[in-house]
Order: structure tokens, then sequence, then C-alpha cells
């Protein structure tokens, strides 16, 4: 939708580059956080998928099979969440494209507080790594690791667990959640004060749009989860009785607060997806977004309306007939900018001369997906039928549809889009469908039939089962390892790219690819802008 | 090996088929089965069900087939998607169409593709918020209850009437009764078209009620007293099982309900007299009934 005026003198700078060290540990350089962002979301993906591994061994048929310890089977539940939430899917799309790919498109050198940013990702990581040590100390009596759910929800992660195991987990929070704090900060300055000269908000790429509303969700709801789990920390070590009744305390309150902050943070783990999708639909149909200010606004009304649904997972703690009717209705208000963007996605294809690359495979592949986890969205949003899903598989299907084939399917589709320009490698496009085929098929073997169970009536977190339910969770057990194989052509892509001599054009995708990342080199000089680019054409818009 | 049996025949199909019609045949499957209700057991799940358990009470039964609708609205929605998705990967590819429109507005589509899912909304949340009332609605209770969760187990507790209750009990996990893990040694036993209110609670940590036949789950939370109501209007034996995350033996707390004649159900409220502990304010608990 731009191009750069100017953008010379890059790479007299490249001599600069610090030793390794510096470079990787005490990087304040995006493009090198980014890319740390990225691998450590790998590697922490990789321990959440051992986790549901795991978890889809046992449930393949009814009985304990590999958990001995029920409990063992809940801790890996809750790891399994609490990893890919804040450690896999957060770190990839937010830390890892946010920081390589918004000051590149909005014109800037790099972000606002470069030392920020460091401390941003190894809080990150010295989250991650107490969340570890938590699968290893006592949490309930007897059983290591900490199995309250990724929700953590009182009472039973207090006095169901008094060992150390939860405080670890609310300090992983802790940590996380502080760098994702102030990586918002960073983002917001950075996008409302570094965009190139000529770049107005109304100019800006939908990808640098969706982080600055991401980023405004992450200041505003965060610190609410800091406060319910800073309370559970007081509740569990230091005598009060927030959540506790025996103490004039309640339960409810600490969903009231952690819902608060947990619906926002399903926004903030797609928006950044909604952006991705944007630019590769429109890239490889050769045409600008269609509907831009709408597809904007959509996303900030998302956001908006996002803060005000919280409660609508917790129709069966026993709120009033006038609370619950006012969730349903906020929640289905959701429904409109969602099929905005559904739409607007389709429109921008349609009349579009399109290219079938690997991303854009995973892209078209999530606009289907994602409609299907949002009307099933729709059919939970409604609470008398909620009353009997709620906590069932059904619910698991539901997110698995919008998060794990929705985010996670654009995190793969970002890898492929953005590949050559991060490493000026080329991963082979035979290895990104065939990886996208797999995923496709597997993901949907894997949690279509979960709809079947939980209409059935099988609850969530659940190590053993009755025999009549042994039939789909064996199906979806498939699916996963179906799944699991497109991982490893995905690993063996990448592996292949870096070994191959084939090197990246500073723009492989042709004429649609308009955005300023792609003036420049693959990958791009240590420092890029140091001119400013200037914004000469008018948006297609 | 099952396992790689199974890709091999997966990658087979990629190269073949265009598989977004395995999915549209798994959600035909679904509407087809959750409209007729075939495959959905009674009181308890049967194998390769596809749908909810057959409704016992009336609320239930309007759910169930708002729930249906609403299913065939999704269908419907994600076929339209697809379909539009599937006519531009034919239509608008690269071979078939070399040169790319510059469209990018067009008011008149971006105001419908507004308003008709807000229409669409607005028709179903009408007949939700009917139903939602109903649920939440608070008739005259014929029988209470009260069931409290414990870690990790159900107690119900039964009121004192003329000649009978006054009792409670602990329901245990029976692991020898089939169908397995759905079983308990003491059930809940409760009169048939008579309205029945739980007040649920929990001893420890949360719990769920949960009847799926009865089209609810009510959330058992410490230091309140949430109360639900059914009725059921079929005699029979149904079967849940907790459905809050409650700890090491969450999915071995089972919930059953069998569900009496008028005569049995009195006869069993006096053999309970002898085979349960009494409670003490029996009476004053039979006097909180509206």
């Amino acid at each position: 939708m731009a191009t750069a005026a100017a953008h010379t003198g890059h790479d007299a700078h490249a001599s600069h580059t610090p030793s390794f060290f510096s470079r990787w540990f005490l990087s304040t350089n995006h493009k090198d956080i980014g890319s740390l962002y990225l691998l450590f979301a790998f590697c922490a993906g990789m321990i959440g998928a051992f986790l549901s591994f795991g978890i889809r061994m046992e449930m393949e048929e009814p009985g304990l099979q590999y958990f001995a310890n029920p409990q063992t089977y809940n801790v890996f539940v809750t790891g399994h969440g609490l990893i890919m939430v804040f450690f896999m899917v957060m770190p990839a799309l937010i830390g890892g494209f946010g920081n390589w790919f918004v000051p590149l498109m909005i014109g800037a050198p790099d972000m606002a507080f470069p030392r920020m940013n460091n401390i941003s990702f190894w809080l990150t990581v010295a989250g991650f790594l107490s969340l570890v040590c938590s699968l290893f100390v006592e949490g309930a009596p007897g059983a290591a690791g900490a199995g309250t759910g990724w929700t953590v929800y009182p009472p039973l992660s207090t006095s169901g667990h008094p060992g150390p195991s939860v405080d670890f987990a609310i300090f992983a929070l802790h940590l996380s959640g502080a760098g994702s704090i102030l990586g918002a900060i960073n983002f917001i300055t950075t996008i409302l004060n570094m965009r190139a000269p000529g770049m107005t908000l109304h100019k800006m790429p939908l990808f640098a749009w969706s982080m600055l509303v991401t980023a405004f969700l992450l200041l505003l709801s965060l610190p609410v989860l800091a406060g319910a789990i800073t309370m559970l920390l007081t509740d569990r070590n230091f005598g009060t009785t927030f959540f506790d009744p025996a103490g004039g305390g309640d339960p409810v309150l600490y969903q009231h607060l952690f819902w608060f902050f947990g619906h926002p943070e399903v926004y903030i783990m797609i928006l950044p997806a909604f952006g991705i999708v944007s630019h590769i639909i429109s890239t490889f149909s050769k045409k600008p977004v269609f509907g831009y200010l709408a597809m904007a606004y959509a996303m900030v009304a998302i956001g908006v309306v996002g803060f005000v649904v919280w409660a609508h997972h917790m129709y069966t703690v026993g709120l009033s007939l006038q609370t619950q009717s006012y969730f349903v209705f906020a929640t289905m208000v959701i429904a409109v900018p969602t099929g905005v963007k559904i739409f607007s996605w389709i429109a921008t294809m349609w009349g579009g001369s399109i290219r079938f690359t690997a991303a854009m495979h995973w892209a078209v592949g999530f606009i289907f997906l994602f409609t299907v986890g949002g009307v099933t969205g729709v059919v939970l949003a409604n609470a008398a039928v909620d009353k009997y899903l709620h906590d069932t598989y059904y619910v698991v299907a539901h997110f698995h549809y919008v998060l794990s084939l929705g985010a996670v399917f654009i995190i793969f589709a970002g890898v492929y889009y953005w590949f050559p320009k991060m490493t000026g490698h080329v991963i082979p496009e035979w290895a990104g469908k065939l990886h996208f085929w797999l995923a496709f098929i597997g993901a949907n073997i894997l949690f279509f039939p979960m709809h079947f169970l939980g209409l059935a009536g099988m609850p969530r977190r659940y190590a053993d089962y009755p025999e009549a339910f042994a039939g789909w969770h064996k199906v979806s057990t498939w699916g996963g390892h179906v799944f699991a194989l497109g991982m490893v052509v995905f690993v063996i892509g990448v592996v292949l790219a870096f070994r191959s001599k084939t090197r990246a054009a500073d723009n492989p995708w042709g004429p649609g690819a308009t955005t300023l990342e792609w003036t420049l080199s693959s990958p791009p000089p240590f420092h890029q802008f140091e001119t400013l680019p200037t914004i000469v054409e008018e948006p297609a818009h | 090996m099952k396992f790689e049996r199974s890709h091999e025949r997966q990658m087979r199909r990629t190269r073949t088929q265009y598989l977004p019609m395995g999915m549209i045949g798994a959600f035909g499957t679904l509407l087809a089965m959750s409209s007729s209700g075939l495959a959905a057991g009674l009181g308890q799940p049967e194998p390769w069900q596809m749908a909810r358990q057959i409704p016992v009470t009336e609320n239930a039964r309007e759910i169930l087939s708002f729930e249906v609708g609403l299913h065939w609205l999704s269908f419907v929605i994600s076929l339209f998607v697809l379909g539009l998705i599937l006519y531009c990967v034919f239509r608008f590819n690269e071979k078939a169409n070399p040169t790319p429109s510059k469209t990018t507005h067009n008011t008149m589509i971006e105001v419908a593709w507004t308003i008709v899912p807000v229409l669409i909304l607005v028709a179903v949340a009408i007949p939700s918020f009917r139903l939602l009332r109903t649920q939440l609605s608070d008739p005259k209770a014929d029988v209470i209850v009260k069931v409290t969760g414990h870690a990790w187990y159900w107690a119900y507790e039964y009121p004192a009437v003329e000649n009978g209750g006054g009792f409670k009990f602990d329901a245990n996990l029976d692991e020898e009764k089939a169908p397995k893990l759905l079983n308990v040694d003491n059930e809940m036993v409760v009169p048939v078209d008579k309205i029945v209110k739980i007040q649920v609670t929990a001893a420890d940590v949360m719990h769920s009620w949960a009847m799926p036949s009865f089209g609810f789950k009510i959330d058992a939370v410490p230091g309140r007293l949430n109360q639900f109501w059914f009725k059921a209007d079929r005699e029979g034996v149904f079967h849940g099982q907790c459905s809050e995350l409650c700890g090491t033996r969450h999915a071995y707390m089972p919930i059953t309900v069998r569900v009496v004649s008028d005569e049995a159900y009195a006869q069993w409220l006096v053999e309970g007299k002898t085979k349960f502990a009494a409670i003490d304010d029996g009476a004053k608990f039979a006097d909180a009934r509206r």
C-alpha cells in the first residue's frame, strides 16, 4: 500500500554487527529480538506439544494407560494450556512477528525502547523457566506440578495445592506478564511516534494496526490478571481470604478477574493473526486489502467489545438472569466485526489473480477453519445452550478451532511468508504445502470429533472416561499423529532451507507485496531506514 | 503399525481429492445425527454418539431443538464461506484470471455483510433469551434436595416430609456397576413429573453438578448456594459427571439420578430413614420450601 522513496546507506553498517554473546544475549536490535522470540516460541511449543502428545496418548483409550496418577494428567493439561498460550502463541505472534515487522512496516529504524525490548524477552524466558520448575515440585499432596487448569481457579489452586508448585506457576505468569506489559508499551510508543513521514494511521499496514490494538489489550488486561494472581498468592501464603468464603471472600470473584483478562487474552492471540492474514491474502491475490478502514476498525471494535464479554465463560457459576442475558447479547455482538473481517478477506481474493504459495494455503485454510470455530462460538454464546456444553469437549473443540487451527495456522503462514525476508533462505514450497495438508487434515481429524464428544457429554480435563467415548477419542488421537507428522515436514523444510544455496530475492512475492519490508534486502541490514523512507504513493484503498 | 497406514491413506487423499469435502461430510453427519437424535443415549452416552443425550425435561428438549437450529445455521454459514473460498480458488487463480482487479470498496456489499449478520443474530437472540428465562425461572418446588460436592464424591440431603426424608447420604463411585465410571453406590432419587430444586454447594474445592439428560450443569462453589430446577418427565436412571476440575479424582465422582414414580419415591423416603443418617434440622430445612 506504500512504497519507500529512499532507503540507502544501510550496507555500511554491516561491520557494526556485535559479537555472538552481545548480539544474542544483550540484544537491543528488534530483528534479533524477534528471531529470539520465534526460536523461544518454537522450543516452548515443542514442550507444549509434547504435553499434548501425552494427553492424546492417554485419551486414546479409556482407563489409565500412561498416567498412574490422574493428577499428573491434570498437570499435563495445565502445562499444555499455559505454555501454548503464554509461551508459544504470544511470543511467536507478538514478540516474534511483531518485533520483526512492526518497525519494518512503519518505516522505523527500531523499536522505541530497544533495551526494554530486551528485558521483555528475557522476562518471558525467566517466566517459562519458572513454569518448568513448577512441573517438578509438589503441588497437590503427593504429586508434582500444578494441576489447576490454565485458569488456576481457587480453591483448587489454594487449598487444593498446598505445595509450592502453584507459586512457581503464579510467578511464571507475573514474569511473562510483566514482559508482555513492557512489550505492549514499546509497541504503542513505536507505532504512535515512529511511523515514517507520510504514514498516517490510516495508511498504516493492517499488521501494525493489529499490533496496536493487541498492545492496548495487553496493557489494559494483564494488570488485572497480575492483581488476581497476586491475591491468589497472598491467599496461599499470607493468610488473606480474597477468594476464601471462610474469611468473607468468594471464589467467583477470582473468575471475574481472571476472565476480565482471559477473554481479551484470546483476542490478543488472534488479532495479530488477523493482521498477518490480511497481508498474505492481499499479497498473493495481487490486490490491495478490501475495505481497509473497515478491516482496521473491525479490529478496534473486536478489541473494545472483547473487554465486556468475559462472563460468558461463567454461565454455570450461578449468575443472575439479567447478567447472563447481557453477556449473551454482548458476546453475539462480536460476531459482527468478525464477520466483516471474514468477508473482507474473501472480497480481497475476489477478482484477484491468486498465486497459491504455501503461505497462501495456510491463510485460506485459516479463513475457513476460523469460520467453523467462530460459528460454534455463537452456539456457545447462548447461555441456555451452554449450560449443557460448558466444560465439555465441545468447548475444547471450539477453542482449538480458533486458536490451534486459527492462531497457530497463521504462525506457520507467517513463517512461510516472511522466512525469506527474515533469513534470506527459502523453504521449499512443497514442504510448506505438504505441511499444510498434513496439518489441515490432521487438525480436523483431531478436533472435529471433539464436537461429538462434547455433545455426547464428555467433560474436559478427564484422565479417564466411560467406554462410550472411546471411539471418537481414538479417531482424535490418530488426527494428532497426522498433525505431528506435519511438524516433522516443517522442520525438514527449515533445515533444507538453511542447507540450500538458493537465496531469497528482496521481494520474492511479486507486485502484490507492497509493504515496506519488501523494499529492503533479504535479510534486511542490521540497521535499516537510517534515512527515513517517505511515503510517496497514495494508498490504493 | 496402524498409525503409519493411516498416514499413508491421508497422504493419498491429499493428492487425489479436495479435502474440505470431507469436512462437509462430517459436519453434515453431525447435523443429520443431531436432528434425528439417532445414536443418542438415554441417560448415558452411546458409542460413536454425535448428538446430545436424549433430553427428559421440557426445557432441555426446547434447548435441543434450538441447538439443532443453531447447528444448521452454523453449517449453512460455514458452507457459504467455503463455497465463496472455493469459487475464488478456481475462478480467481493466476491461470484463470491473470489480471487482478483493483476493486477495494463496495459500500453496498459492506453494509450488507454488516446488517445481515446483525439480523441473523437478532433472530438467534430472541429464542435464546426466552429459553434462558425459562431455564432460570424459579417455580414452586415439589421436592428440594441439597447437593454438596466433596473431593471426590457427592453428598445429598433430603429434608423431612410427612412420613419420610430427613436424611443425608454420600454417593461414591461404584466401579462394579456398568456403565463404568457413571454409577454410584447411593443414587439420588427423585419423583417423575415433579419440580425438583437442587441447592448446590461445595465443601472443599469447586465441583459442578452436571446432568446431560436434564440439559444443564450448575457449579458447586464453596460459600455459595446455587439453585437449579428440573422436571423430569420420564422414569429411568440418568448419569452425569463432575464438570469442574477438582483435582486427582475429578473423573471419578459421577452423578446418578434415578427418576421414579410418586409411590416408589414415597417408599424410598421411608426406607431412607432407616438406611441413611438423619439430619438434625431436617424439619427446618423442609420449611425453607416455598
